[in-house]
């Protein structure tokens, strides 16, 4: 099952590598992972994907917390919470297409975000699925560059990682 | 605050040192008297400043790996924080095997390794190597100091990760220019040391252990498998004291023996791959197992899903994260095994409930037939008649002589199992081997390191001709140190558990595992390093001979035992696909 988990952690040197390791180390997927420093500089907030069933989830998370640089935890999976990616996408622009990956533009929410006489560079957020969704009606043919953030993510509702 | 040379400061109470110096008043403020090391180009600063104070003392080994299996075999004999100083590099590199011994075995170390200036990090400068990258997978945890203003805080809370929770070793990687002895700091041990990120657990959950204790008291068929973490959390007394009030039959780990006394009635042995054949069917057959400090190693399990199959489990241990990794625990207490086994003890006392005696006087009468019919302790189960020294034998009779009481450290094989099998260890502490990471060349090297810790007291190193020629040059710092200890070799000539394997599992092939007659002679080595040796190769010498070694009380004595090459050792579990009680118990016996 794919989750959703965030770290809050030590802003340090090798904090990160630590986590990474931690999952090569163990045999652990790592579907997707964002990093950068949170309102408070001293802590870093971490967002990775991984795919496991629940043991291996509660393993992870386990090994995880033991981590001296990791401060707190949570699955967003667990609970309601809001998901999204950032996708940076190059795309031919020429003639009648323009218009065309203008009109998928629109009815994804995005943004074109440069342009010249034939390129369009276009941003789009939402849940991975979504940004799926964007890149196949653009057709493989129209794609030049793809650049995707890796999935962030933050709970529905009261519930807050924070110290 | 950075002062330079000449400058100073108004505070007059605040002493002004360099970061060399700084370290060896950090570890002074820790209590450490005794480091394990070998210097070199971006740890002289630091060994300058050991030679210009008293307190600690420093232990030169012959190589850096020596130093950390030195260390360990310290924290393991003493309970202390083992510590270890190398220089950037190759010395910090040969350090790895034995912080990774140290890891897989939850020991309590620092390791301090010079590093290149800061400045030329990431340069590939000479002798530079990423410590922190290359030691990150198998250290608790570990610094890069960047600032010597911070060493204080730094060789604090490394002592405080050290030694809390589930142990393990952590590295301080400190770069030259940081221990500059020109450069002074103001220096303050901090007193109080706040880490949001580590807060190791301590009290188990009361629920949890009422479920636990109730469990325990509808068990029928109960065994009590206790390891490592018993004798790490001083939770031995504990636990003897729980098993005899229920009066429960107790199994150790490889890690864990001593945890329970050897010669307690209640003692069914070790378990595992050679565990007793008695120690293993009552796993098998047990309705209820209570784990404490032990974490369920494939060693242990055999084949995890047919382990125990009629079994309710209750696991304690300090670390979450290693209940229910393997095997499920239907209930898991995460807290120190001394505060959790205290608690159960107390629960138990405030209980009327008992036990259904009758239930227990069935299992008892059970284990004493399986004893009976294949246990280690009630008969020989090795060639008693033969012409050939039996390595069984050799233990038997040390154990003998040393009236139980010696600390005994081992090297990794045939040799570690029938010392694990044959000397029944009362107290925790005195077993000291490489249980996880399973490290040949640790027996010589940890049994100066529990000499040093335990003068007064006699220290054998169990070895085979193989481990004891992959630390051998410590043989020299026994000589500088003068550190007699008695070093016990089965001699086989061959890497006895390789040749084992491969009779069993690969039609006899012996791939690699014979030596063709170039073995040295052991007697006269161990006279070049100034030792004494001596030679055993008849069975009617074996007691005579092993007395006149024993009664050598001021000197290191290499003992080179030729035992039986062809012997295995037995009980072995059926792999793969065994359960606990699948074994074979002998060349052509199986259960």
């Amino acid at each position: 099952m794919r989750r959703i988990i965030s770290v809050l952690m030590e802003n340090e040197p090798g904090a990160l590598s630590r986590v990474v390791g931690l999952f090569s180390q163990r045999g652990y997927n790592i579907e997707s992972l964002t990093v950068a420093p949170t309102e408070d500089n001293t802590l870093s907030r971490l967002t990775l994907v991984t795919i496991g069933d629940d043991r291996k989830i509660e393993q992870i998370t386990k090994n995880l917390n033991k981590l001296v640089d990791v401060v707190k935890l949570v699955d967003l999976t667990e609970g309601s919470h809001i998901e999204r990616e950032l996708l940076l996408v190059k795309v031919r622009a020429n003639g009648a297409q323009r218009d065309e990956v203008k009109r998928s533009v629109d009815i994804f929410r995005g943004q074109i975000v440069d342009v010249n006489s034939s390129i369009y560079t276009v941003q789009v957020a939402g849940t991975g699925e979504k940004l799926d969704a964007f890149l196949q009606a653009l057709g493989e043919h129209t794609i030049m560059e793809v650049v995707r953030s890796g999935v962030s993510g933050i709970a529905r509702g009261e519930k807050v990682l924070s110290l | 605050m950075h002062i330079l040379p000449g400058e100073e400061i108004e505070e007059t109470q605040v002493e002004l040192l360099s970061g060399g110096d700084m370290l060896v008043r950090a570890l002074q403020d820790e209590g450490v008297n005794l480091l394990f090391g070998y210097p070199g180009g971006s740890a002289l600063h630091i060994y300058d400043a050991i030679f210009r104070q008293k307190s600690i003392k420093h232990v030169l080994v012959r190589h850096e790996q020596g130093a950390t299996h030195a260390a360990d075999g310290y924290a393991r004999s003493t309970g202390k924080v083992g510590v270890v100083l190398v220089t950037s590099g190759p010395g910090a590199t040969n350090a790895i095997t034995g912080i990774a011994t140290a890891c897989m075995d939850s020991i309590p170390m620092v390791v301090i390794s010079g590093q290149v200036p800061r400045d030329k990090i990431g340069e590939d400068a000479f002798q530079e190597t990423d410590m922190v990258g290359c030691s990150r997978p198998v250290v608790k945890h570990s610094f890069l100091v960047k600032n010597a203003e911070d060493i204080p805080e730094v060789v604090r809370k490394a002592f405080y990760i050290a030694r809390t929770g589930r142990p393990g070793p952590v590295v301080i990687d400190i770069p030259k220019d940081v221990t500059n002895p020109s450069e002074r700091f103001p220096y303050r041990y901090p007193e109080k040391l706040r880490m949001r990120s580590y807060t190791p657990a301590g009290k188990g959950h009361g629920g949890q252990i009422r479920k636990a204790v109730a469990l325990l008291l509808s068990a029928r068929r109960p065994v009590i498998y206790a390891g490592g973490g018993v004798v790490q959390g001083e939770g031995a007394a504990l636990l003897a004291e729980l098993a005899r009030c229920l009066n429960y039959p107790v199994t150790n780990t490889l890690m864990g023996l001593g945890a329970f006394p050897g010669s307690d009635k209640r003692f069914l042995g070790m378990l595992g791959m050679h565990g007793t054949f008695e120690a293993n069917t009552a796993m098998h057959h047990a309705d209820v197992i209570l784990a404490v400090g032990a974490r369920f190693d494939d060693r242990v399990t055999n084949t995890p899903g047919k382990f125990c199959p009629g079994a309710k489990i209750i696991h304690i241990d300090v670390d979450p994260a290693s209940i229910s990794k393997t095997i499920i625990a239907d209930i898991p207490i995460v807290g120190t095994v001394a505060f959790v086994l205290g608690e159960m003890l107390e629960t138990l006392k405030s209980t009327e409930e008992q036990p259904d005696q009758s239930a227990i006087v069935d299992w008892w009468r059970q284990i004493d037939d399986w004893r009976e019919r294949h246990g280690l302790y009630t008969a020989p189960r090795y060639q008693t008649d033969g012409a050939l020294i039996m390595p069984q034998e050799v233990i038997r009779a040390v154990y003998d002589m040393t009236e139980g009481e010696a600390f005994v450290t081992s090297d990794v094989g045939q040799h570690q199992m029938f010392a694990a099998q044959y000397y029944l260890f009362d107290k925790p502490r005195r077993w000291i081997n490489s249980g996880g990471l399973g490290t040949m060349g640790f027996g010589l090297p940890a049994a100066l390191g529990v000499k040093i810790a335990h003068p007064d007291k006699e220290v054998v190193c169990v070895t085979g001709e193989g481990s004891i020629q992959m630390c051998i040059q410590e043989l020299s710092t026994a000589t500088q140190y003068h550190l007699p200890i008695k070093i016990l070799c089965l001699n086989n000539q061959a890497l006895g558990m390789v040749k084992q394997w491969q009779e069993m599992q690969y039609e006899g092939r012996l791939s690699n595992s014979v030596y063709e007659e170039s073995l040295p002679d052991f007697v006269k080595l161990a006279e070049a390093y100034g030792h004494l040796g001596v030679k055993i190769e008849r069975r009617g010498e074996l007691h005579v001979k092993l007395q006149e070694a024993f009664a050598e009380r001021d000197r290191t004595v290499f003992i080179d035992v030729y035992v039986d090459p062809s012997e295995h050792v037995y009980p072995m579990q059926v792999m793969p696909n065994g359960s606990m009680r699948d074994m074979w118990l002998s060349k052509t016996e199986r259960t």
